[in-house]
């Protein structure tokens, strides 16, 4: 009994004195302010800056390999905090929120087969360029709600991403991942979008989707020439504009493409955030 | 029983269809398929790259006119397979299922050819010359994969080919069109296989044959005898017409991952091919038109016919009396490896070995359920892959643990997919995984 004793107490006590003196011989100095900086970061490790987590930004930013205002999720307030622990100024810009620029769902456009195999829009989209008609359309088998590291993208019930707009950090993610490249990014105050991603002429629309932009040119001859840009027969917000320019498209547009989310809420699943109300554009 | 007459050969691995579904079609005579009222003929139907198109709108072609040069050494021109005005040349739906440039012509009907087409006496031609012949009249693997034969004709140097197999397995359920060409244009092609061992300077040539198929093998072994073709049975199983497959059933001999049969000293060829061979030689024909077997419970009349590259699927059905049912899904190929169409507005190009239709009774509509480790599909796969493994990889997006599994070396058989008691669609994940792959190298 008392030799085990002495024979564990003098382990740990080698151990002890090994480990101590490896402590002060292997020492790292981490700065400070990049455990600050760590601490009020959102951790979720989400790769939108491009670095491997939020530890690696936070040594960015203090090496200043790194803008500080280069954390998607963590918009104005953060950059505000990063520039009080470095001691610098920074301008923080706009955050923005991810946008499904479709509203075709299963009920309101076309499939051209119907699709048995492997729940993932990548893998559907090998099978003959996927099954929604539209080659822009979004065909709702959530590879971006997968992806997304905040679970802020839901699938409705017939088959559309949509966003929620609390939860959206900006991070980017769900952008690349999908396809039909119909996610993009906006600003948080923007809440006017043309919902539509089909470069197909207006007839070749009309077959295949009853809320798709056919390329009319009206939200730009009749709302506002400033607010609206078009190409390939696709109109698209310029979110730099007015928003009384870009809402001047709103009623002229004839399929209904053209949406004010500020008005007339977000589909069901995104809850509407109004600008004012968000403490990170403040 | 057949497989007691003969003595035949076969490989590790594969699966034996419950039914063949061959005798739609396999007593039934290669019929000509009349001139349609609109031709779509693909700028891509071959491996490789896709041709540049020479024509447009309004000119007036003749039959056996090049329409598209070739874009490269692996790429084949595409000629114009009956006489009329080129009515467009736009995005249609292509028989693989996407959409991809088409030359549309509108027949006039005298189906007229164009001056110039001669063929050589191979006798006194060079090799070279006979392989010309071959890339200029864009002849390509007719079992499917629409290899350009030119390029498989031309080994490099430190390649020693010692062996030629012609592949008349056709192992794929359904389909016929090689069974009747074997039958009934035995002569056409075994002046093919004379022309292609010209060219290897190999001196014997052999047939791979199914023994579910007794006439052709009877037949060309008769007629192979004298001209030292043999003829070798094959068991039984799918997928045995899969060129690595044959070899090895045939020869012993395996392909090394990543590696091309020439590596081992051997060529394969499809028997509708080395016939497409004798015709571009001997009378200077471009390769526009095939044997495509149209079947399927559906189908009112199945056959066997000769039709023009560019025919629209819904004529053929039409030459076929119609459908008893609506069709659930159309099938381009194969039911093993071929691709669903959304529509029949796609037109026949030269990989096209068969169109299936199936009404509902043929359509099962299947959840994917999870895998239960029941390891069938590893047991069936052909190429002693772990399809599971490689569908699980890719499932977490885990791309190098899917290259560490060979998915690279998967030839898509299908028989994984086949036999999964869970309805895991392992095919299209191990192509998915292929696809990620090769973005994440290039």
């Amino acid at each position: 009994m008392l030799t085990a004793i002495i024979a564990v107490g003098a382990v740990a006590l080698f151990f002890a004195i090994t480990l101590g003196l490896a402590a002060k011989k292997f020492h790292v100095e981490v700065d400070p302010r990049e455990l600050a900086i760590s601490e009020v970061l959102p951790g979720a490790n989400c790769g939108g800056c491009g670095l491997p987590g939020c530890s690696a930004f936070a040594k960015g930013c203090v090496e200043g390999t790194i803008e500080i205002t280069g954390c998607p999720p963590g918009g104005a307030g953060l950059v505000e905090k990063i520039a009080g622990i470095l001691g610098v100024t920074a301008d923080a810009s706009e955050a923005e929120v991810a946008v499904v620029i479709c509203q075709g769902d299963n009920v309101k456009a076309k499939n051209k087969y119907k699709y048995l195999g492997i729940e993932d829009c990548n893998a559907a989209q090998q099978i003959a360029g996927g099954p929604k008609t539209c080659p822009g359309g979004c065909m709702g088998l959530g590879t971006c709600q997968r992806v997304c590291p905040f679970d802020a993208i839901e699938i409705t019930e017939d088959g559309l991403a949509v966003i929620d707009r609390e939860k959206c950090t900006g991070c980017q993610k769900c952008v690349p991942a999908c396809p039909r490249k119909c996610i993009v990014m906006a600003p948080i105050s923007a809440t006017t979008h043309v919902m539509c991603n089909s470069n197909d002429k207006g007839p070749a629309v009309k077959k295949y989707c009853t809320v798709g932009c056919i390329g009319c040119t009206l939200c730009k001859k009749k709302g506002s020439e400033e607010g609206y840009v078009i190409e390939n027969f696709l109109a698209r917000v310029d979110y730099e504009k007015k928003a009384e320019d870009i809402n001047a498209g709103i009623e002229v547009c004839p399929t209904k493409c053209i949406r004010d989310f500020a008005t007339e809420g977000y589909p069901e699943g995104s809850k509407l955030v109004m600008p004012n109300s968000v403490d990170q554009a403040s | 029983m057949e497989s007691t007459k003969y003595d035949a050969k076969s490989f590790k691995g594969g699966l034996h269809p419950p039914d063949d579904f061959k005798h739609f079609t396999d007593k039934k005579a290669i019929e000509v398929c009349p001139l349609p009222e609109e031709l779509i003929i693909p700028l891509s139907q071959h491996i490789g790259a896709p041709a540049k198109c020479l024509v447009k709108k309004g000119d007036e072609v003749k039959k056996g006119q090049v329409i598209a040069e070739p874009a490269g050494f692996v790429s084949l021109p595409i000629h114009a397979s009956t006489s009329g005005t080129v009515k467009a040349v736009e995005m249609r739906l292509h028989p693989y299922g996407t959409d991809s440039m088409c030359v549309v012509i509108e027949p006039d009907g005298n189906d007229e050819w164009v001056d110039g087409l001669e063929g050589i006496d191979p006798e006194k031609a060079t090799i070279d010359e006979i392989k010309a012949k071959i890339s200029g009249a864009g002849v390509c693997g007719m079992g499917g994969a629409a290899f350009p034969t030119h390029v498989k004709l031309s080994p490099p140097d430190d390649k020693k080919i010692d062996k030629f197999l012609l592949n008349g397995v056709e192992c794929e359920p359904f389909l016929t069109a090689d069974h009747r060409l074997m039958l009934e244009q035995t002569d056409r092609m075994m002046d093919g296989i004379q022309l292609v061992k010209k060219v290897l300077g190999v001196d014997e040539a052999c047939i791979g044959i199914e023994v579910n198929k007794p006439d052709a093998i009877d037949k060309c072994t008769e007629v192979g005898k004298s001209q030292g073709v043999k003829v070798t049975p094959l068991k039984l199983q799918y997928p045995q017409g899969c060129e690595k497959r044959l070899i090895d059933a045939e020869t012993g001999r395996e392909v090394p991952s990543g590696g091309l049969p020439m590596d081992v000293g051997v060529v394969v060829q499809n028997v509708g091919t080395v016939a497409a061979v004798s015709d571009a030689v001997r009378e200077g024909k471009p390769f526009i038109e095939r044997v495509v077997t149209i079947s399927g419970a559906i189908v009112k009349e199945p056959k066997n016919l000769l039709v023009r590259i560019g025919t629209p699927m819904s004529f053929l059905i039409e030459q076929c009396g119609g459908l008893t049912e609506e069709a659930v899904k159309i099938i381009h190929g194969g039911p093993m490896m071929g691709n669903a169409l959304p529509s029949l507005d796609a037109p026949v190009c030269r990989g096209t070995s068969g169109v299936l239709l199936f009404g509902k009774d043929m359509v099962r509509e299947t959840k994917i359920g999870p895998c239960i480790r029941c390891g069938r599909c590893v047991s069936v796969c052909p190429v002693r892959l772990m399809p599971t493994t490689i569908y699980s990889a890719i499932s977490y997006n885990e791309v190098e643990a899917a290259e560490e599994a060979c998915a690279n070396d998967c030839v898509e058989c299908g028989c994984c997919g086949f036999v999964c008691p869970s309805n895991i669609p392992l095919v299209q994940a191990i192509r998915q995984a292929k696809n990620a792959i090769w973005a994440a190298k290039s």
